[in-house]
């Protein structure tokens, strides 16, 4: 089983820095990694973007969440990806951090969230 | 239903003001604070390690001001707990009879003066507001039910100041799907980006949603304007903003009629609910600029007011 996971992140490591946290959202969020955010964020930008457009945490990184929007914009995303952008992501499951987001793909598992939270909503465009 | 809740609801204009952080000196410190507000503010945000600086806690400071017969705003952060802490923190202080919640992100912990420790981050904001909208709701995210729960009034935090601008309306509308009725801006220093936020927020019907408050900050001087452009997350002040204070006669009052400015220029724009106040400890201050805008004192004020619709309910 390990196989997978090393095979996965020698895939997704070098081109997008992937953290492995085993519930890929990439397609949702311009192909861009938000583990990578030094705060983790999957809902969009923090508040403290810089007026350069770098990250409030490491000054010399863009922030990744800006690349995101910018990527949502130009890359040949599948329409149904693009609207996902504005989403609520649910809140990471720790438990699988390491795992292989692809196998968790492929079981469902990686859409599981605890009861208190809602199905995932169809995203209403109201904008 | 908090006061907050109840006069957004009926379109009534509100002003709500930031507690400076407090640290020593028991309840008298709080009610030093208070006082000059008393008469002016709806409500009081209780901080929670603002600029990721240890104090006083959030739930605390709100049983203080609730004590004070103060409505109070708790502020809960992403940065320093994770979900079970901050699910505790917002029933802790609705035990207590704290209604009102503001979401936030929070500052990075380099931003403060323990810049070693542990970041945290284990919801984010968008997340935190679906959270507390639940435990209003009666359940905790694990699904586990609350009898007889808290009624709550959740909102959030927005920058509209700060990149990528286009998507800061569609990050707010994220926070109003999760349940956010109300959002307080970031304090910031380019009027044009507030009034194509507000207009459209207006147009996509966010405003009438989720009630907004632009933030004007009381700084003593051109000191603390170089200090919000260097040193505060997501702030940047253009350089002849700074200068023009810098370089009056009189500094002091340069800043406040930026403030006055501000408020002025936010009150004609679309869809403004009410104006949050930071006032880096010139409380005297919030008296001069409401008497100044023609804001009357809080009990005075009634609805409709002419700026924004009553909250439509979601
Ligand atoms: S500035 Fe961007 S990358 Fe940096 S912490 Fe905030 S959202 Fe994350």
């Amino acid at each position: 089983m390990a196989l997978l996971e090393t095979v996965e992140h020698a895939v997704k490591g070098p081109i997008w820095d992937c953290r492995m946290c085993g519930q890929c959202v990439l397609h949702s969020t311009g192909m861009t990694c938000p583990m990578t955010c030094p705060k983790t964020l999957r809902n969009g930008p923090c508040g403290g973007v810089r007026e350069d457009g770098n990250c409030e945490v490491v000054p010399t990184m863009r922030c990744v969440w800006l690349k995101a929007y910018d990527r949502k914009e130009r890359l040949p995303l599948l329409p149904s990806w693009r609207r996902h952008f504005d989403d609520l992501r649910p809140p990471v499951d720790n438990r699988l951090k390491g795992t292989s987001s692809w196998r968790n793909l492929v079981t469902g598992r990686d859409r599981e969230t605890p009861d208190g939270w809602p199905d995932a909503a169809p995203h209403v465009a109201e904008v | 239903m908090s006061i907050l809740e109840e006069r957004l609801t009926a379109g009534t204009f509100v002003v709500t003001a930031e507690l400076p952080a407090v640290d020593g000196g028991g309840l008298d410190a709080v009610r030093r604070h208070v006082d000059p507000l008393r008469p002016w503010v709806d409500a009081v945000n209780a901080t929670d390690n603002t600029a990721a600086h240890a104090h006083a806690s959030n739930v605390a400071v709100a049983i203080a001001l609730l004590r004070l017969e103060v409505e109070p705003i708790l502020q809960v952060v992403c940065r320093d707990k994770n979900r079970l802490a901050l699910q505790a923190d917002i029933m802790g202080g609705a035990l207590h009879g704290v209604e009102n919640v503001c979401c936030l992100t929070g500052d990075d912990v380099t931003a403060g003066d323990e810049p070693e420790t542990r970041r945290v981050f284990d919801l984010d904001s968008p997340q935190l507001v679906q959270v507390a909208t639940g435990l209003g709701q009666g359940r905790y995210v694990s699904g586990r039910t609350i009898e007889a729960p808290p009624h709550l009034f959740v909102g959030a935090v927005e920058n509209p100041f700060t990149h990528p601008l286009p998507g800061r309306v569609d990050r707010a509308w994220k926070k109003a799907r999760a349940g956010a009725r109300f959002l307080q801006l970031q304090i910031g220093y380019h009027p044009e980006r507030l009034g194509a936020f507000m207009v459209e927020a207006t147009r996509s019907g966010l405003a009438a949603r989720t009630a907004i408050l632009p933030t004007i900050c009381l700084l003593p001087g051109a000191r603390g304007l170089r200090f919000m452009d260097e040193r505060v997350p997501g702030i940047s002040v253009p350089a002849g903003t700074i200068e023009r204070v810098e370089t009056s006669s009189d500094p002091r009052e340069a800043a406040y009629d930026l403030a006055l400015q501000q408020a002025r220029h936010a009150l004609d724009l679309p869809g403004v609910a009410g104006l949050h106040l930071v006032t880096f400890r010139r409380d005297d201050a919030v008296a001069r600029l409401l008497t100044d805008l023609s804001i009357p004192p809080h009990a005075e004020r009634l609805p409709p007011n002419a700026h924004s619709p009553a909250l439509v309910h979601p």
